[in-house]
């Protein structure tokens, strides 16, 4: 968008900056308009396989409900517990918020519509995904309350123990594709099949180790089965106990947008992200963000799918499969997926 | 020109928040307070050119380091006044820590004016670029040049951790420990049974 600015009359500082502006609101605010769209979403999904109507008084087929939601935390009074850490208290939720935002700035929505197309693009995913522990951390302490506290501990060791794995199994992407450009591994993975079938997925090799991400991907973002983090037979609702209104709701908007980036980050890692299923040119007229945007929706689905059918599981069987099932394995992956790529020669 | 407004924001921010890092009485703000400061170093790194270095501190020292201190820190029961107490016995050992950093200070920044560095130039401009990418460049020297001393430390490493579990691993007979794989195995009509009893009379399991 530069050259446009540049167009206008702008230097070039100038023109960089105003549309780096733009380019952020173009992603942030359809986010969160998608966010609240998406908190329908799950309502509706598992209200059907509950065999429930859910949402369906606001609006047409309740498709406002969200915004209402919205509207009530918004005229709702803000409670700071007397024995909290006020400053922390509400720093919190805005740290979850805006890790929740940032990630999105190096996913690539189309081959040129990326905001930041850096070439440490899944380097930087890594890290801003691994500061989201922060928001819950500071949460659990700062309410000076026991219910939180104890989900903060759950919800970091949680997150740092399938960090790990998720560690491990980027690298084998990474290896495979070559670069940790986010739109570099999307070109990696056009024709990845028999030259005609786009996505690492597809690949003996890798789909082992997207169940894995899926699995874990689940795990970091504290959904169900692994929501130990907020099990409300056990600590209430968890870390955002003792929040109300606005902030409350940021917890809520900045756990559905990891979900979602989650989500994109499935499709953009392996099922090739705004590449069509297959290399085929009649596909490539359907604009790529399109191909993007069904993906992210059907991983969501999925994700919905599982929080409405599969049980909790208990804390220890959490760690169980973290530690001693997921790492092993995804490090034996390492192993062989990067044997296989120097034995045929990949690399040369 | 934004270049010279971000290294000011960052260096005055990692400065900053590492003295209030010292300075403030809450452990558990200081921890957040470090946490600030990597993360301001890290953007000073991007600055200079070098994101790869940027992010492994962002994921290893924010993302993992950090957040086991925080760990640590938030569930120590800590007295304020006990830790007070020591202070006047401590200082002249501290005193004497503060001169020698200083020392090691000034006798640094001497040594880089003087031009007898290696890493830069005094000036300030950075040693010739290789054309590579970061993550080319640390890898292909870390596995050509340095290869052995790579091996080297993540062997030490692993010593360290080996050594760290064996501390903390003590066998306790008489403890009751899951079996994942039995319970795993387990199915409903071998845990549970079905009966029928009579009214006013209990059931004997």
């Amino acid at each position: 968008m530069t050259p446009f600015f540049q167009s206008l009359g702008m230097s070039y500082d100038w023109a960089w900056f105003v549309s780096t502006i733009c380019g952020i609101l173009l992603i942030a605010l359809p986010l969160m308009l998608a966010v609240a769209m998406i908190i329908y979403v799950d309502r509706k999904i598992w209200a059907a396989m509950a065999l429930r109507r859910g949402p369906n008084v606001v609006g047409p087929f309740g498709l406002l409900q969200s915004f209402a939601d919205g509207l009530k935390v918004f005229l709702q009074e803000t409670i700071v517990p007397s024995a909290a850490n006020k400053g922390l208290f509400l720093i919190a939720p805005v740290v979850t918020f805006t890790v929740a935002l940032m990630a999105w700035a190096v996913i690539p929505f189309n081959s040129n519509a990326i905001l930041a197309d850096i070439n440490v693009g899944l380097l930087y995913v890594f890290a801003i995904s691994s500061l989201g522990v922060y928001g819950t951390i500071m949460a659990g302490w700062a309410s000076n309350s026991k219910y939180p506290f104890f989900s903060a501990m759950r919800a970091s060791a949680q997150m740092i123990s399938y960090e790990v794995s998720i560690g491990f199994i980027l690298i084998c992407v990474v290896l495979w594709a070559g670069t940790f450009n986010m739109n570099g591994i999307v070109l990696a993975q056009k024709g990845h099949l028999f030259g005609i079938i786009n996505g690492f997925v597809f690949n003996p090799l890798l789909f082992p180790m997207w169940v894995l991400f899926l699995i874990s991907g689940m795990a970091e973002t504290q959904r169900a089965p692994f929501d130990l983090t907020e099990a409300e037979s056990e600590l209430v609702a968890g870390y955002q106990t003792e929040y109300s209104s606005m902030a409350f709701a940021a917890y809520w908007l900045g756990e559905y947008a990891n979900v979602l980036l989650m989500c994109a980050l499935n499709a953009t890692l392996f099922w090739g992200g705004w590449l069509p299923p297959l290399d085929i040119p009649v596909l490539y007229l359907v604009p790529g963000f399109v191909w993007f945007l069904l993906k992210v929706f059907f991983f969501f689905f999925v994700f919905s799918w599982v929080k409405a059918t599969v049980p909790r599981y208990r804390y220890d069987q959490l760690m169980r499969l973290g530690w001693k099932v997921f790492l092993p394995v995804s490090l034996l992956f390492v192993v062989i997926v990067s044997g296989y790529l120097m034995a045929t020669g990949h690399f040369a | 020109m934004i270049h010279v407004i971000a290294f000011y924001l960052f260096a005055v921010m990692t400065v900053g928040s590492g003295a209030i890092t010292i300075l403030a009485r809450n452990p558990v703000h200081s921890v957040l307070w470090l946490i600030l400061a990597f993360f301001n170093a890290a953007g000073l790194m991007v600055l200079t050119g070098a994101e790869f270095i940027a992010m492994l501190l962002v994921i290893v020292y924010v993302g993992a380091v950090a957040v086991l201190f925080l760990f640590v820190v938030m569930m120590l029961d800590i007295d304020f006044a006990e830790l007070r107490a020591g202070f006047v016995r401590y200082l002249p050992f501290g005193a004497l820590v503060a001169l020698v950093l200083l020392a090691e200070i000034v006798l640094g920044i001497g040594a880089y004016r003087a031009g007898s560095l290696d890493l830069g130039t005094p000036d300030g401009t950075a040693a010739a670029g290789t054309g590579l990418s970061n993550i080319e460049a640390v890898g292909a020297l870390l596995y050509s040049r340095y290869l052995f001393l790579f091996e080297a430390a993540g062997v030490i490493l692993l010593v360290a951790m080996v050594g760290a579990i064996v501390l903390t691993l003590r066998q306790r007979s008489g403890t009751r420990v899951q079996n994942i794989r039995k319970q795993n195995m387990r199915r409903p009509d071998e845990a549970t049974v079905n009966v029928k009893p009579e009214s006013g009379k209990g059931v004997q399991l």
